[in-house]
């Protein structure tokens, strides 16, 4: 981030955890970014990484008696981490706005739609009941609802769910909040509606110049609308990168899961779509080292122990928290590309060069770290004498490259077959307060 | 909406004709005594019983005599008259029921009250010492007899022979229209006990079902608004959760108003509930048939005046 430009929106070091009967729940836990006015981050990560209580937790509406909240929340310069609830209550809805996933449980089945965007107007604004009712239907036509008038003076299941999310945009909209925080915002509506929410939230913000965080599982969401996207897993942000940046060259290999269970329809048909192998982990009991490890195709011995810092790896802008080196992750992901088998960390052909171990405990069919035998994956810098892939789409780095921090003496990736020393990690339900 | 209310009071007069026929056979199926005898005095001649057996009809069989009674109350509503001192069973219901709803209204302030206020304060802070306090008092008050409660409480609180000499003790009521004060003084600890149980189910019932709706997705949007969080639980909140409040309110009401049996006798309250007593001692068909009719119309009614409410209560309900 420039100097020059303070950021509308500076989290640092988030961490948000919840006591609960089973133990801490550790849902955010060192969360940095920032945004900008005008700016849209996307945060994307599946159910249970933290990117709703993250943006939950900068509108103050985390806390509760049994929550732990520490970092720092700075909006437009004022710290929201600590400040008092009624401080906080005179930020919501004002300056900071919120819309969330189902907009038919979100909004009061027993209030007129009137009524709840009149209530929002007058919670910040001194204003009579006819004014604010006169802003409300003036956001309501904005936000593209035909006949406002008559359809503010109906309940919101009188509505289709697009114009229920409608209404929540204009109700967020109301007080021309500076930073809009949309949680999900289409998931529950159809695909044709949700892009005309995509849409209409790109415009408000093109006319209003307000920043958006937008918090969505789905990559194909986030792609539309995000000038920058962030990458949770749980509970950390492992990737960060401007959109553009982080869809062409993703470094990290949660986020290349991610894009290779999406569906495209620039590529063939017959591609298959790969699903991450395994689940999310344990928020409670979570795994040491690199969080990924336990689902990570490429992970190592040391993967397990130490924790891969958020940094940059030439490009200044495009953060990621991988152990593996930056030329052999650029490496790995061009073979993806190009249509490689997928690493499968825990089947797999059957190998056809490397032996099967024959010493330690037989091979666990849940134990992630099995070898993926084949096919090998060669680190990027070694002359190989047959590359058996095109090269990379990215320009790959010039000077040869060191080979990997593990020297790996033949076969070219040897994952090490350790059977992991302590159980697997069993994934529990996240709690998701 | 008019159409369903019409069809309702139209099984309504169904019910009502089920119930006394209920009554009816019962009475004759397990006579608390008989009503000839009762009538004719001390040492009656078999003949006076005989006589009065005709005078009253009870020498037709039992499916004739319930025809008259249909048949006059039909055509000229006309409820008869007691077997015990020929007094018309429709003006002896008239006389006493401004007592009864008197009791009736009162208590229901007093329950509302003090279960919604309780509720409310509870499901703000579950778990907090208020609310393990109220909640083991409500549960005290769920379980104790209310004639038990209302002699514990003429016992304290009586000006006769109570400790504490408060408020006037039993049979001290007079109509409201003879002595506003009187009648209000007299009619509080009626009032408290009969609400007491019913205010500690209300707290209880309130306390879970708001605590539900402060966890759904509204009230997060209400937060995310920036609403006071007096506001958030009194309006949106309490607005979700009062539905079924109201449902027990409609149809306790209506319990009560078909006669406080328990807290009539105990404070010696001239109302429909004492009437019915009085009328199960003396075998008084009548009598009991018409409180019987009387009580089954307003638990009926209530019920209705529920139903409808619902539909303002809830926008989403609609009746076809």
């Amino acid at each position: 981030m420039s100097v020059a430009e303070t950021p509308l929106l500076a989290v640092r070091d988030l961490q948000v955890s919840f006591d609960t009967a089973d133990g801490v729940v550790h849902a955010v836990d060192g969360v940095s970014f920032d945004v900008r006015a005008g700016r849209t981050l996307g945060i994307v990560g599946e159910s249970g990484s933290g990117k709703t209580v993250s943006v939950l937790t900068i509108m103050g509406l985390t806390r509760a008696p049994h929550t732990r909240i520490a970092g720092s929340i700075r909006l437009a310069g004022r710290e929201l981490a600590t400040a008092t609830q009624d401080e906080l209550r005179r930020v919501r809805g004002d300056e900071v706005a919120m819309i969330f996933q189902d907009p038919l449980s979100s909004l009061h089945p027993y209030f007129k739609i009137a009524d709840q965007l009149v209530e929002a107007v007058r919670a910040h604004r001194a204003v009579g009941r006819g004014e604010a009712l006169r802003r409300a239907l003036e956001l309501l036509d904005l936000v593209g609802i035909p006949d406002a008038r008559r359809r503010a003076a109906g309940y919101p299941h009188e509505l289709s769910g697009g114009m229920r999310q409608r209404v929540m945009i204009a109700m967020a909209l109301v007080n021309d909040p500076k930073l809009l925080i949309a949680d999900e915002p289409t998931t529950a509506l159809d695909v044709t509606v949700q892009a005309q929410i995509l849409e209409l939230l790109g415009r408000m913000q093109a006319e209003r110049g307000m920043a958006i965080v937008i918090v969505s599982h789905d990559l194909g969401v986030v792609a539309g609308l995000a000038h920058d996207v962030a990458v949770m897993y749980a509970g950390q942000i492992v990737e960060q990168a401007p959109a553009a940046t982080l869809f062409s060259a993703p470094e990290h290999p949660y986020t290349w899961g991610l894009l290779r269970s999406m569906p495209r329809l620039d590529r063939p048909r017959e591609e298959d779509l790969v699903a991450i192998p395994g689940r999310p982990p344990s928020l409670i009991h979570r795994p040491g080292g690199c969080r990924f490890h336990p689902r990570c195709p490429y992970v190592r011995e040391a993967h397990r122990r130490v924790q891969p810092e958020l940094v940059a790896d030439g490009d200044p802008q495009h953060l990621t928290a991988c152990l593996l080196e930056g030329p052999q992750r650029r490496a790995l992901w061009a073979r993806l590309r190009a249509g490689d088998a997928p690493p499968p960390p825990t089947t797999g052909p059957p190998p056809t060069t490397a032996p099967p171990p024959t010493t330690g405990p037989p091979p666990r069919p849940s134990a992630p770290a099995e070898p993926p035998a084949a096919p090998p994956v060669p680190p990027p810098a070694e002359p190989s004498p047959a590359p058996p892939v095109p090269p990379p789409a990215e320009p790959s780095p010039g000077p040869p490259v060191p080979p990997p921090a593990e020297p790996s003496p033949g076969p070219p990736v040897p994952p090490p077959a350790e059977p992991s020393p302590g159980p697997p990690v069993p994934p529990p339900a996240e709690p998701e307060p | 909406m008019t159409g369903y209310v019409v069809r309702r009071l139209l099984w309504t007069v169904v019910l009502l004709f089920v119930v006394s026929l209920i009554t009816f056979v019962i009475f004759y199926l397990l006579p608390s005594a008989d009503p000839a005898v009762l009538r004719a005095g001390r040492n009656p001649s078999p003949e006076v019983v005989a006589q009065i057996r005709v005078q009253l009809g009870l020498d037709r069989p039992w499916t004739v005599q319930f025809a008259h009674y249909l048949g006059r109350l039909v055509l000229h509503f006309d409820l008869g008259y007691s077997y015990h001192n020929d007094a018309s069973v429709k003006s002896e219901i008239f006389e006493r029921l401004p007592a009864t709803i008197s009791l009736a209204l009162g208590a229901l302030v007093v329950w509302l009250t003090a279960g919604i206020a309780i509720g409310v304060i509870s499901a703000m802070r579950p778990g907090s010492v208020f609310d393990r306090i109220a909640m083991g008092g409500a549960l005290v008050a769920i379980s104790a007899p209310v004639y038990w409660l209302g002699l514990v409480a003429l016992y304290l609180f009586a000006d006769d022979f109570g400790v504490l000499h408060v408020f006037p003790g039993a049979g001290s009521y007079v109509p409201l229209t003879h002595d506003p004060v009187r009648w209000f003084t007299s009619l509080i600890m009626p009032w408290c006990v009969l609400a007491s149980t019913y205010a500690a189910i209300y707290a209880r019932l309130l306390r879970a079902t708001l605590i539900e709706t402060l966890s759904q997705d509204f009230i997060r949007t209400a937060r995310a608004k920036g609403l006071r969080q007096r506001r958030v639980v009194l309006r949106h909140g309490l607005r979700g959760a009062i539905t079924p409040v109201v449902t027990a309110a409609g149809v306790d009401l209506g319990v009560v108003l078909g006669g406080a049996i328990l807290t009539e006798s105990v404070f010696n309250i001239p109302g429909i509930g004492r009437l019915a007593v009085d009328a199960i001692n003396d075998a008084d068909l009548p009598l009991i048939q018409g409180t019987v009719l009387v009580g089954a119309l307003f638990i009926v009614l209530a019920n209705l005046v529920v139903d409808v409410l619902y539909a303002f209560l809830d926008p989403r309900v609609r009746y076809s």
